[in-house]
């Protein structure tokens, strides 16, 4: 949709009868819009898959697919269900009107059409579908696809639900020296570059980065949406991270800047998924011992001189497709019983 | 008749919004459609489509009044919403609804030539 929203936008007018077709096309292209049209609801829903329409006019008494039916499959489809509908139809009896907009029509208008009143209805719908076009933009900027996609469709509610998954954390080694010696713009910039890489890494794998913090990430494998073999794909995204941190540092070396290094760690279990925070800001996280185990043990990079570090847990869940080395038991602070650690093997890979 | 064919209101209006030349080829097009509607109807009618007769006769009512033919839409109205009722739903109804037709037929004429 153009800038402006009053007019100049792209509309489809659904109508079996030629005379009220040529008549609503008129009005509409006069005032500035774009205008297509179809005979009835079946060749509607085929123009809507292959066109985006920024509103609908819907007429309900037609052949093969009533406007009726339109309006159900338009609210069962993900893809069309945001698509405004103006029905103008001159429907005897209120209860088909009523039938219209419970069916998710945005307004309706008795034909024949008056040509100011329909002016503001189209004005009025487009607006509103604007803002909530800026909404789903906001929502795709601060929340994971696969957050926003669940938000839409299922809406928002606090609370939790138990999943098994698989949990990542990493970071860049030595960061702060590397932030304090140079211009912060720069800094900024290897973050930007840095963040690029990881989601790029993490999302090809279905993982979601849940938790930015300075140059610490967290990603879920496995929530908001089942992921069969979590374990497995977390465990190659840590790999194709570790693989595009090492491009990223041939390109900083020909700059003359020093290579960064990253430490992954992953555990995998039983753990709490879904929003928490408050009604007004939230966000979507897991937590349960599993989550503070990957933290423990991505930190345990640093000492295990390694860069990824899995439990055993996650260790199970790759079997030999990746080679792993066996650490043995480390005491992490917090727990009681010593854990098995196993580093994955870089050059397996290459 | 107590209503007289055409609302020349609602004509004017008409041409006045969509433009004198759109009208003339809007007429051209109700002259052509609306006869097959008539002939759509008598069809359904004897072959006891309902769904059919009820939305061809919703169809030349919203088109009777988009050119303010006020008494052709109330006549199309009112067999609409008869349904197959046969006792209001039945060919002396259909030939007088083209009468009223003929006679809207030859006023759309002249207005448009005007």
């Amino acid at each position: 949709m153009r800038e402006g929203g009053q007019s100049g936008a792209r509309l489809l007018v659904v109508d079996d009868n030629k005379v009220n077709r040529l008549l609503l096309t008129r009005s509409l292209e006069q005032q500035g819009h774009s205008v297509a049209s179809a005979e009835n609801g079946r060749a509607a829903l085929e123009v809507l898959r292959r066109e985006a329409f920024d509103l609908l006019l819907l007429d309900i008494e037609m052949p093969e697919m009533d406007g009726f039916q339109v309006l159900e499959r338009l609210k069962g489809d993900l893809q069309l269900r945001d698509v405004p509908v103006i029905v103008t139809s001159s429907l005897e009896g209120v209860d088909n009107v009523v039938r219209c907009i419970e069916l998710g029509a945005e307004d309706y208008l008795p034909k024949p059409v008056n040509p100011v009143l329909l002016r503001a209805r189209i004005g009025a719908s487009l607006e509103k579908k604007r803002l909530r076009d800026q909404q789903k933009v906001l929502l795709r900027r601060f929340a994971a696809p696969e957050v926003a996609q669940e938000l839409q469709s299922e809406g928002f509610t606090l609370g939790g639900k138990r999943v098994n998954a698989s949990v990542m954390f990493a970071d860049i080694r030595s960061f702060t020296p590397l932030a304090e010696s140079q211009p912060p713009e720069e800094t900024i910039e290897l973050l930007n570059t840095y963040y690029t890489l990881m989601f790029s890494a993490i999302s090809g794998q279905g993982g979601l980065v849940s938790l930015m913090i300075g140059d610490g990430l967290m990603a879920i494998f496995g929530a908001p949406l089942p992921l069969p073999d979590h374990r497995e794909s977390a465990v190659r995204a840590a790999l194709e991270m570790i693989e595009l941190v090492d491009l990223f540092n041939v390109e900083r070396s020909t700059g003359g800047k020093p290579p960064i290094r990253i430490g992954v760690g992953i555990a995998s279990g039983e753990m709490i998924a879904g929003y928490t925070g408050t009604n007004e800001r939230a966000t979507y996280t897991c937590v349960g011992d599993v989550v503070n185990l990957a933290a423990r043990i991505e930190a345990h990079t640093k000492d295990a001189q390694r860069a990824i570090l899995i439990d055993s847990a996650t260790r199970d869940g790759i079997g030999d497709r990746v080679a792993v080395e066996a650490l043995g038991p480390v005491s992490f602070k917090g727990k009681t019983v010593q854990t098995e650690v196993f580093s994955v093997t870089i050059d397996a890979k290459r | 008749m107590t209503q007289t064919t055409i609302d020349r209101t609602t004509f004017d209006e008409l041409k006045q919004t969509a433009g004198a030349d759109f009208v003339t080829e809007l007429v051209d097009t109700f002259l052509v459609e609306a006869p097959r509607m008539l002939d759509e109807l008598r069809h359904a009618l004897a072959a006891k489509d309902a769904d059919k007769f009820r939305r061809t006769a919703h169809s030349f009512k919203s088109n009777s009044n988009t050119f303010g033919a006020l008494a052709l839409g109330a006549m199309a109205r009112e067999l609409e919403l008869s349904g197959m009722d046969p006792a209001k739903a039945n060919g002396a109804k259909l030939d007088a609804l083209a009468a009223e037709y003929a006679r809207v037929s030859a006023a759309l004429t002249e207005l448009k030539n005007a």
